[in-house]
């Protein structure tokens, strides 16, 4: 039986059990906590750095996804400082690739769009990378668009742990990361991939989706996901 | 009488929607009208960027040699200048051609793309910046309104302010795309 203990966020005392992270905590208290790369029924990873939170008495800024409680431990949810630093990890992500979100076929039903207007950012002030990217359209029924991906990894995620086929990884480091399809080939030679399309529902963007959708019209449908998770047993 | 407001508006590298989605603002456009006085722009028949004005709103994003030049004119003679769109705020869809170097991208378009041309056009048109870039890249931004276009709700919203002397919180009335 894992311990109870108690937390408390944003100054409201909250109960809390061992082993579960900030996030769960603040989500089972009905605290909003701002996400991009979790997802409900997959492990998290804490990349997009959206739910950074301040811990009293730890200088830096943590991810409440995989942080786990600790007894009496203090949080802040929504600082002015974590309002900033929270606006420029989504400066960071706009700048690094292409999103025009006005010729995208997730405009509209596009997470970090949401995210964006969520948290009030009208302009990015960094310099725009615009990388030179590929577009892999080699799939019968889906296109991976790397001018759109964030690196979240849910596709990586969601492809190993519920599909159990592991297709995708991250090649490269750094600001040349990449999602790579079976050891970096065309996704259509992948001897791997099951076509489950379950990577192109869980994606928050329109990096992965559908074909012969046009602009505005990929509507994702991870619920379905985060159900058939849910279903097994796992959290969600 | 209150004094006018002057309003210049400037269609830089966008395709106009922007405008469009200005003129679309139902009634409100009559008691905007009324308040400010348009000195520059596509709707009115000005040659020249006007010394003293109040507030520019700038469509499209910084991609030719004249557009370049307009931006550091309009930042001298605006008290307030503001990026209205997509185009102007983030680059969008003029800023697709960035990965790729502008010479490759007019042959492709001029000569590789035709039967028979005349080649890429060079008289009388301005030559290309190496990329097309917001307009907050080049020079100082006091507002922005993304969007493409902007909903006229939020144009309205933000002259109808401007116009009273205000700065409007675009925070929640706006979104890329």
């Amino acid at each position: 039986m894992p311990e109870n203990i108690s937390i408390r966020i944003d100054g409201e005392y909250v109960p809390a059990q061992e082993g579960q992270t900030i996030l769960e905590v603040a989500r089972a208290g009905g605290k909003y906590i701002p996400t991009l790369c979790w997802l409900a029924g997959i492990s998290s990873v804490g990349a997009c750095r959206l739910c950074i939170v301040e811990v009293s008495g730890v200088g830096r800024l943590l991810p409440a996804c995989t942080t786990p409680v600790q007894d009496g431990m203090s949080v802040t949810t929504n600082s002015e400082k974590l309002k900033q630093y929270r606006k420029i990890a989504i400066e960071f992500l706009f700048s690094e690739r292409n999103h025009q979100c006005a010729v995208c076929v997730s405009n509209n039903h596009c997470e970090l769009q949401a995210m964006a207007q969520r948290l009030g950012v009208t302009s990015v002030r960094y310099p725009y990378a615009y990388p030179k990217l590929a577009v892999d359209v080699s799939h019968p029924r889906f296109v991976l668009d790397h001018n759109r991906c964030i690196l979240c990894t849910r596709c990586v995620r969601v492809c190993a742990e519920v599909e159990g086929a592991h297709v995708w990884d991250v090649s490269s480091r750094g600001i040349r990361s990449m999602v790579v399809c079976d050891m970096n080939r065309p996704w259509a030679q992948s001897s791997s991939c099951t076509n489950c399309g379950k990577c192109v529902q869980v994606c928050p963007t329109g990096a992965l989706a559908e074909k012969g959708f046009a602009v505005d019209e990929m509507v994702k449908q991870d619920r379905n996901v985060s159900r058939l998770t849910g279903r097994r047993g796992g959290h969600s | 009488m209150i004094k006018k407001v002057r309003l210049a508006t400037v269609w830089l590298d966008g395709c106009s929607g922007c405008h469009m989605s200005l003129l679309d603002i139902d009634e409100a456009i009559l008691a905007i009208a009324k308040r400010v006085d348009v000195v520059y722009g596509p709707l009115v028949d000005a040659q020249e960027f006007p010394k003293q004005v109040d507030v520019t709103l700038i469509e499209g994003a910084v991609s030719s040699q004249d557009d370049l030049e307009k931006v550091h004119t309009i930042r001298r003679w605006s008290k307030l200048v503001v990026a209205l769109g997509d185009c102007a705020v983030t680059g969008n869809v003029p800023a697709m051609r960035n990965s790729h170097p502008a010479r490759k991208m007019l042959e492709r378009i001029y000569v590789e793309g035709v039967q028979t041309g005349r080649g890429v056009p060079v008289d009388g048109v301005p030559a290309l910046l190496r990329q097309a870039v917001p307009v907050h890249e080049v020079i100082k931004v006091d507002l922005h309104i993304p969007g493409c276009p902007p909903s006229p709700a939020a144009i309205a919203y933000a002259l109808g302010e401007l116009v009273e002397g205000r700065m409007p919180e675009m925070a929640s009335k706006v979104k890329f795309g």
